[in-house]
């Protein structure tokens, strides 16, 4: 043993090295990656909710996958996902970290939606980085809207029912697109299936490819700095290289994540309520996940003030200018010479975000 | 985490009782990534295999029994699933009674008796076995067919592993 057989074994890793980079270019993407670097400031931390919710998008693909391989949409959902929950070995960890990694990625998302807002890290030229990450959170969020039905247990049926109301309340419109997306005037198994085929294969080809573009641009424009660091001169500002520290840091984050996200799967397990019946009336208390109980607090209060339809159509309107505007802030803020705007922006990400977590606290407490 | 690039090679000072640093951290990290594998890696096997051992189990049977009207007319046979796999019970011209695995030994396909023609035959590669004992006479078949055990008893045909 010792030196000589590990020298041989490190001439054998060397000389298949270099025969995968002879035909693949591996030391020019290391050599590429090595140039890139990531600027290091007291908010660096914000840069890795990206990455973090990467990874978690990737353990939605890999337990989405596994939970394929036993579900079975239509009249048989709730009966397929008893089986998995309670008699396929381990497929209740399965669910269980395909459900609270849903809820992590969409936590995630947010926290790297407020950063790059507060970073201002919208402005020119990363406009497009904006516009294709609300894209991705738009889709984040009817994956969850369309996954949650999928088991139709007695809380999926009503969220959606209660969800669905929603656009119901469009004028004109709203009532067609409602019976389409149904598939009825109810919630059936009619509904399942096609919310299955949004979620298992729409949605993942759309947000795929809007998500390589994401990241094609993150790669192109690199890292946004804040103001505050943008202000500095260059030789007060440092750096480190994306690969191999960054990457490293990345990765670290990538494995706590994972053990934060195996201690809730496993401790906490996601529970499978009784199979949806049509005709029996909703449990006390319903309401829906945290990620759409700020919407749900909104409607609950204008209906109050503004009772009948009124309330619902006052409500979805300000989340429509609201989002709106949200989506157009990197046309307003530009940059810091326009110092006013540069305010107004931050004050509105202000409100935004305490507005989001007043109603949803709000929404727990009426719950 | 290292926030310098500088390198701890075999010649730096890190060296302790001929471990190196560079040697130590490499093997702890390889130690780790394998315990995360298997403990990613095992659930997920459990899971897709929880089917297979079931169907194992099922396969396991040592024994079985078949009313006695099922018993195919002289000179025919009798298709039936023998745990998850099939057999085939066959009721010669002669009066005997024999029994095999239906599955042929070459790639897996299931046989047929064809009393026409005297034997059993496979039709995927056209392998053959001797109709009363299951060897394999023609064709790519390596090993015979297995026999079960055959036994008529209390209005009950009694079929078991040999």
């Amino acid at each position: 043993m010792g030196k000589s057989t590990s020298l041989v074994r490190d001439a054998a890793e060397s000389r298949m090295y270099e025969w995968v980079d002879e035909r693949l270019g591996l030391d020019e993407i290391i050599e590429f990656a090595s140039k890139k670097d990531v600027p290091q400031h007291r908010h660096s931390f914000w840069y890795y909710w990206g990455g973090i919710t990467l990874f978690l998008f990737l353990v939605q693909l890999v337990s989405g996958i596994l939970l394929l391989v036993y579900y079975r949409p239509g009249a048989e959902a709730y009966d397929s996902v008893r089986q998995i929950t309670y008699d396929i070995e381990f497929g209740w960890l399965v669910r269980s970290a395909h459900s609270w990694s849903a809820n992590l990625m969409v936590l995630a998302a947010f926290v790297h939606m407020f950063s790059v807002f507060f970073m201002k890290a919208y402005r020119k030229p990363r406009e497009f980085g904006w516009w294709s990450g609300l894209a991705l959170l738009g889709m984040t969020m009817v994956f969850g809207f369309s996954g949650y039905l999928l088991p139709m247990d007695e809380l999926a049926f009503f969220a959606t029912k209660v969800g669905l109301e929603i656009p119901a309340s469009i004028p004109g419109v709203g009532a067609v697109i409602v019976t389409l997306v149904q598939g009825g005037d109810n919630v059936t198994s009619v509904t399942i299936q096609r919310f299955f085929a949004l979620h298992v294969v729409i949605l993942p080809l759309l947000f795929i490819g809007t998500l390589a573009f994401h990241l094609w641009l993150v790669q192109r424009h690199g890292n946004a700095v804040p103001p505050g660091e943008e202000s500095k001169p260059e030789s007060e500002r440092r750096t480190i290289p994306f690969f191999p520290n960054f990457f490293a840091k990345d990765l670290a984050m990538w494995l706590m994540t994972l053990n934060v996200l195996a201690i809730l799967a496993s401790l906490y397990p996601w529970q499978l309520g009784v199979q949806a019946d049509p005709a029996a009336p909703a449990p006390e208390g319903i309401h829906p996940e945290w990620y759409f109980m700020s919407q749900f607090q909104v409607l609950k209060v204008f209906g109050r003030w503004f009772p009948g339809v009124t309330g619902e159509i006052v409500g979805i309107l300000l989340f429509t200018v609201g989002g709106l505007m949200w989506a157009l802030i990197p046309l307003y803020d530009k940059d810091n010479r326009l110092a006013m705007r540069a305010r107004n922006a931050t004050w509105f990400g202000f409100a935004a975000l305490i507005g989001l977590i007043v109603l949803t606290i709000w929404g727990y407490a009426e719950v | 985490m290292a926030k310098t690039n500088k390198k701890h090679g075999p010649e730096s000072s890190g060296e302790v009782n001929g471990t190196t640093r560079r040697a130590f951290v490499k093997t702890g990290f390889t130690i780790v990534s394998a315990c995360y594998a298997g403990a990613i890696g095992y659930p997920i096997y459990r899971y897709l295999a929880t089917p297979a051992s079931r169907a194992a189990a099922l396969g396991a049977i040592k024994e079985m029994s078949l009313p006695e009207h099922d018993m195919p007319p002289a000179g025919s046979a009798l298709r039936f699933m023998f745990g998850s796999r099939p057999a085939l019970l066959i009721h010669h011209a002669d009066g005997t009674k024999v029994c095999f695995d239906a599955v042929c030994t070459h790639l897996g396909c299931t046989v047929e008796f064809q009393p026409s023609e005297a034997r059993i035959h496979c039709a995927c590669h056209g392998g053959t076995y001797d109709m009363k004992t299951g060897k394999n006479i023609a064709g790519p078949p390596p090993k015979p067919l297995a026999q079960y055990n055959v036994e008529i008893a209390n209005g009950q045909i009694n079929i078991s592993r040999a």
